[in-house]
């Protein structure tokens, strides 16, 4: 089985209150017995509930998260399966109809829709395709550079999708035409596109600019020189001062988000971190002979204030 | 079949009152044999349903009407499809019901379809 916080989409360190919101939620969703119809919804439902038998219960959640038991086996119980039930003959017993039967009237309905034979004055009505919505997921480089994404509708339709540079999280796209079908020559509705943004390791967005946090070495932030950049179009070089502490900002200009209709392209900031390293005997003999020639107090500042 | 305690005691937090409440409601319907109440598969998973309706999926009892009364809706419609489709296919030969599968597919697909 996969990994049980995954399936219900919680953190590991997800609170029982919110693994018992987000299976709640699922179960909504997905349970057999409401969707009768599809068998992807009865083998995720398996999925889900073994996720929750086992996160549910703190005890088995705690021998899971120590390595002691896998996720494997935690099937519940066989559940009765109504759907089985009610599909079948017994399913009278649940009727709507007074007698179980529907009289001829209603089969002659069914029939008549089915063949397209008995269609009511009624159903030659024009009517416009509702608007159709979708979420598409999109890489974080995806948003910021711009991208085309091939998405498949439920119907089978593909519609390529051109995601603009600078994409925000958000952002709603809106396809004409590409939504419901509309009847008797209504005209079709709309795709409206949902762009959600999936974090990026180290880029971060803010606005139209960019911020990294740069790690350098000891020897780099002494010395200063040149150091290769990641952008969202490519490394760069970037020179760094000679004395740059940790926590100084450079800034990288026009190298974030690329300019698109009524914004020019962004900046890319670095904030330097500098990073010691494991100790190391020449360095500490060298730091312990050192006598600094303008020795000042890293924390003088902050002595000033009461 | 079984009765009314082993059913009781075979779901975890079901309470008495509960499933009482359930039979007078109407929303399960057991058989009565011998003055007890008689519970066959369909009406146990039907109890699991709705223990689970409202306990895993915050289905209160105000609204458990509406959501039994559409599923039983539902059900009753997928029997009757199924009944309809056996008896075309007892009827028509092979070729008219690939004819048949074709023209609704087409009919679904085209605007203005199902």
């Amino acid at each position: 089985m996969d990994d049980p916080y995954k399936i219900l989409g919680v953190a590991r360190d997800a609170s029982q209150d919110a693994i018992r919101k987000a299976y709640r939620k699922l179960a909504k969703q997905h349970h057999p017995d409401l969707n009768p119809g599809s068998a992807k919804a009865e083998e995720l439902f398996k999925k889900i509930a073994a996720a929750n038998g086992l996160l549910s219960d703190p005890d088995k959640r705690a021998q899971y998260d120590r390595g002691e038991i896998d996720a494997a086996g935690q099937e519940r119980a066989q559940r009765p399966s109504y759907r089985e039930h009610a599909d079948g003959a017994s399913g009278h017993r649940y009727s709507q109809g007074a007698q179980g039967n529907w009289d001829t009237g209603d089969l002659g309905d069914i029939f008549g829709s089915m063949f397209g034979a008995g269609r009511r004055p009624g159903g030659t009505f024009r009517s416009d395709g509702n608007d159709e919505r979708y979420v598409l997921t999109t890489e974080f480089l995806e948003a910021v550079n711009g991208a085309t994404r091939r998405l498949t509708l439920p119907d089978g339709r593909i519609l390529d999708v051109k995601i603009p540079a600078g994409a925000n999280e958000g952002l709603v796209m809106r396809l004409r035409g590409q939504g419901g079908a509309g009847t008797n020559g209504g005209t079709p509705g709309d795709a409206l596109i949902e762009i959600h943004v999936m974090p990026h390791p180290f880029f971060e967005r803010s606005g139209h600019d960019i911020r990294l946090t740069l790690p350098i070495s000891l020897s780099e932030a002494v010395l200063g020189g040149p150091v290769e950049v990641r952008t969202p179009r490519g490394p760069v070089k970037m020179q760094i001062p000679a004395g740059s502490d940790s926590g100084t900002e450079l800034r990288l200009r026009g190298r974030g988000v690329p300019q698109s209709r009524g914004h020019a392209s962004g900046d890319l900031y670095a904030t330097l971190r500098v990073m010691i390293g494991k100790p190391d005997a020449a360095l500490s003999d060298f730091v312990r002979e050192w006598k600094q020639q303008d020795a000042v107090n890293p924390r003088g500042k902050m002595e000033s204030v009461p | 079949m079984i009765g009314f305690d082993v059913l009781v005691t075979r779901i975890d937090g079901l309470e008495q009152d509960d499933l009482a409440r359930w039979i007078t409601n109407n929303w399960v319907r057991p058989d009565v044999e011998h003055g007890q109440y008689v519970f066959e598969d369909i009406d146990i998973a039907r109890v699991h349903l709705i223990y689970e309706l409202r306990e895993d999926m915050d289905v209160n009892e105000a609204a458990l009407p509406v959501v039994l009364s559409l599923l039983d809706q539902l059900y009753d419609l997928r029997r009757h499809l199924r009944t309809v489709d056996s008896a075309i296919g007892e009827i028509v030969s092979t070729d008219v019901k690939r004819a048949l599968a074709e023209r609704i597919a087409s009919i679904t697909r085209q605007p203005g379809g199902l």
